[in-house]
């Protein structure tokens, strides 16, 4: 009663669609192009002298509130110290030996954003200048945002019935009204300044040449996990300060080269289908409940 | 094997069943806590680790496990060997139960449940390239599709019973059914072929949180190659377990063939993990012995095993190793999902995940609500074939 394998082979040629599953086959997908346009930052490290202010003035911004810190007890105020539901920007340390850095964080706003192509119902999107924002009336709460983030940046609200994702916005309700984004606005060192993400390479590659002392010889985010609106100077390795070293690619450009590569716009799963229907019709006499084979 | 499939009758409230009950008591309390108070103060997921048993077990590894349905439909229907057929109907069965529930666990899981509807609906919102759609989609038809092919079960038993609005109904239903029944079950493979690979894809977009001895464009194969390696794992496991509680014959000969079946598939299983291990260049990872490397290991020993236990036709007759080897092959599925969505999954420094025990307690009262459906169902309708009634539990 052993199974018999040609039968088994010769099934498996039948759902041939299924070698499309092999994504040498499929056609790369190709590279996003930073958009028309596109806004962004500059945050210059070495400028940043890490008063925070930029971090108050974000919370203000974005009507998020005072965030307050545990650790410290009741009292201290607005001292969050990592990026959560409460907080879309923080400013962080880095210390070892005898290096030292400020590092600020918020979205990176990726050219070809991971969250993006995660999210099943488009609560996160591309949209205006290339800002990458949020939904709420579409986001169900899956949280696929949070796992497709290459810099870990949707906070989710863990604490409440009702959550949503939070994440910078580069304030773009400012933006609407002419104003900058709050954090550009209010630093004191220009250690964070805004504008067309095109005119902020060319103004970071014009320090790193002026000063290539003071700088890790790179513009981070020029390139990195397929280039992001949002650039960073440091004079310590971006490693250190928890920029990850992503590569060139975005993981959008191999994930949806895959599942392209399977779905062949739709092509497949319908060939797929008929052919199995086709496989059935033949094999139909197995479909009864009543007449057994012996 | 003229045998009809039979309701196997007996009293429903054991003792096994109360405790059963009991479980499930115990996770509506805590699933009363989780919509209450937020997924935060009731589980251990945090914003690193956004995902955790309750999508890596009950939704990924869950809905592997019913992949039975799809197994068997697949060598009955496909590959033509309709002495399988009295297979069919259990397994189908424990697929619609774990697909709900899979289902269930995901209204659980996401945070803003109430607009769930938007997904099938909203067509206009969808994303294309998110692979998670496709799996939503894909497994809401599938819980559909699932329980039509399971519906003769029910409509077999109206139609016997009284005159009455169910009565009627099955004696439209049933022959209607049988007319569009090759579509229905065409849909009932095609189905799970989209998101059981699709499941593998959704974490292609982790790439550079996934540890690189599991990370690879061969997610969405591995994934489907081994749920179907579990499915056919877990009707032997069923069927062992099922003639033991109920009495009805084993079909030993019949699931020695069928653990046949579970040999290409777990080579072809190991052959693609290692080629796609060598020529991502990750062999020497593999070879590291660190943490990763021996999970590796396990794994492959896992998938390993069973295969040689199973290899030889003199051997897998034997009701022992059939068992031993679909419990073996199912762990090997199980790890080799935790693996890819939890354990090799990795946010960065500063973060750690641990089920809490709410998130533990709804896992197992969803897993209790399963079987003690699944108990009720082949008690009160034809689903099991062969042998005699039930005397006892
Ligand atoms: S940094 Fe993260 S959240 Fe921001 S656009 Fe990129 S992927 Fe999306
Ligand atoms: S949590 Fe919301 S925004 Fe994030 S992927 Fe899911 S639906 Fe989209
Ligand atoms: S306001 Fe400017 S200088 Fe102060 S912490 Fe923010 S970026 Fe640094």
């Amino acid at each position: 009663m052993s199974m018999d394998r040609r039968d088994m082979l010769k099934g498996l040629a039948t759902g041939g669609a299924l070698a499309a599953l092999a994504p040498g086959v499929a056609q790369a997908r190709e590279r996003k192009e930073l958009p028309d346009g596109a806004l962004g930052m500059l945050y210059d490290a070495t400028l940043c002298i890490g008063c925070k202010t930029c971090v108050t003035a974000c919370h203000e911004a974005n009507e998020l509130g005072p965030a307050t810190q545990d650790s410290f007890g009741q009292g201290l105020y607005d001292a969050p110290d990592r990026l959560s539901s409460d907080t879309k920007n923080i400013i962080q340390l880095f210390q070892e030996d005898d290096e030292q850095s400020f590092v600020k964080r918020q979205c990176m706003h990726c050219i070809d954003p991971g969250c993006v192509s995660a999210c099943m119902i488009g609560a996160l999107q591309k949209r205006e200048g290339g800002i990458v924002t949020y939904e709420i009336d579409k986001c169900v709460g899956c949280r696929y945002c949070q796992i497709a983030c290459p810099f870990n940046i949707p906070k989710f609200e863990w604490e409440t019935p009702t959550p949503k994702i939070v994440k910078c916005e580069l304030c773009n309700h400012l933006i609407a009204q002419g104003q900058i984004p709050a954090c550009c606005d209010v630093c004191p060192r220009g250690a964070v300044i805004f504008g067309k993400t095109a005119e902020l390479l060319v103004e970071a590659k014009r320090r790193l040449e002026e000063s290539p002392d003071k700088y890790v010889p790179k513009v981070y985010g020029e390139h990195d996990g397929g280039g992001t609106q949002v650039l960073y100077l440091a004079g310590v390795d971006f490693g250190k300060l928890g920029l990850p070293a992503l590569g060139e690619q975005s993981s959008p450009a191999l994930s949806e080269t895959v599942q392209h590569g399977i779905y062949q716009g739709f092509v497949a799963p319908v060939v797929l289908y008929a052919a199995l229907g086709a496989v059935l019709w033949r094999n139909r006499k197995n479909l009864s409940d009543e007449e057994d084979t012996p | 094997m003229t045998d009809h499939a039979r309701a196997v009758g007996g009293p429903l409230f054991t003792g096994f069943f109360r405790l059963l009950a009991l479980i499930f008591g115990i996770s509506l309390l805590m699933l009363a806590w989780r919509f209450a108070s937020g997924i935060g103060a009731t589980s251990g997921l945090s914003d690193g680790y956004p995902w955790g048993i309750w999508i890596a077990f009950d939704v990924v590894t869950g809905t592997a496990l019913a992949c039975g349905g799809y197994a068997v439909a697949l060598l009955c229907y496909v590959f033509n060997k309709g002495k399988y057929h009295p297979l069919v109907r259990p397994a189908i069965l424990t697929s619609a139960l774990g697909y709900s529930l899979a289902g269930f666990a995901i209204s659980v899981d996401v945070g803003r449940y109430w607009g769930l509807w938007k997904i099938p609906v909203k067509v206009n919102h969808w994303n294309l390239n998110s692979a998670l759609l496709e799996v939503a989609l894909c497994v809401m038809a599938y819980i559909v599709v699932l329980w039509i092919e399971l519906s003769p079960a029910f409509m077999e038993k109206w139609k016997e019973g009284p005159d009455g609005v169910l009565k009627s109904l099955s004696e439209i239903g049933h022959p209607l059914l049988n007319k569009v029944l090759i579509w229905i079950i065409a849909l009932g493979l095609l189905l799970p072929t989209m998101h059981q690979s699709s499941l593998g894809s959704v974490m292609l977009l982790a790439h550079q949180k996934l540890h690189a001895l599991w990370y690879s464009p061969f997610l969405p194969l591995m994934f489907l190659v081994s749920c179907l390696g579990m499915g056919y794992a877990v009707v032997v496991f069923e069927s062992t377990l099922s003639s033991r509680a109920f009495g009805t014959a084993r079909e030993t000969g019949m699931l020695a063939s069928l653990s046949g079946a579970m040999v290409p598939i777990l080579a072809i299983f190991i052959c693609i993990r290692f080629a796609d291990v060598i020529f991502r260049g990750q062999l020497s990872t593999a070879l590291s012995f660190g943490r990763y490397s021996l999970l590796f290991w396990c794994e492959i020993l896992l998938f390993l095993v069973p295969m040689i236990m199973l290899a030889s036709k003199a051997r897998r007759a034997s009701v022992t190793v059939q068992f031993n080897a679909s419990l073996l092959m199912i762990g090997a599925g199980i790890l080799y999902r935790f693996d890819t969505y939890l354990v090799a999954f990795s946010p960065g420094p500063g973060w750690t995940y641990f089920p809490s025990l709410p998130e533990v307690m709804i896992t197992l009262g969803i897993l209790s609500l399963e079987i003690m459906l699944y108990v009720f169902i082949v008690k009160r309708y034809p689903i099991l074939s062969g042998g005699p009634t039930a005397v006892s539990e």
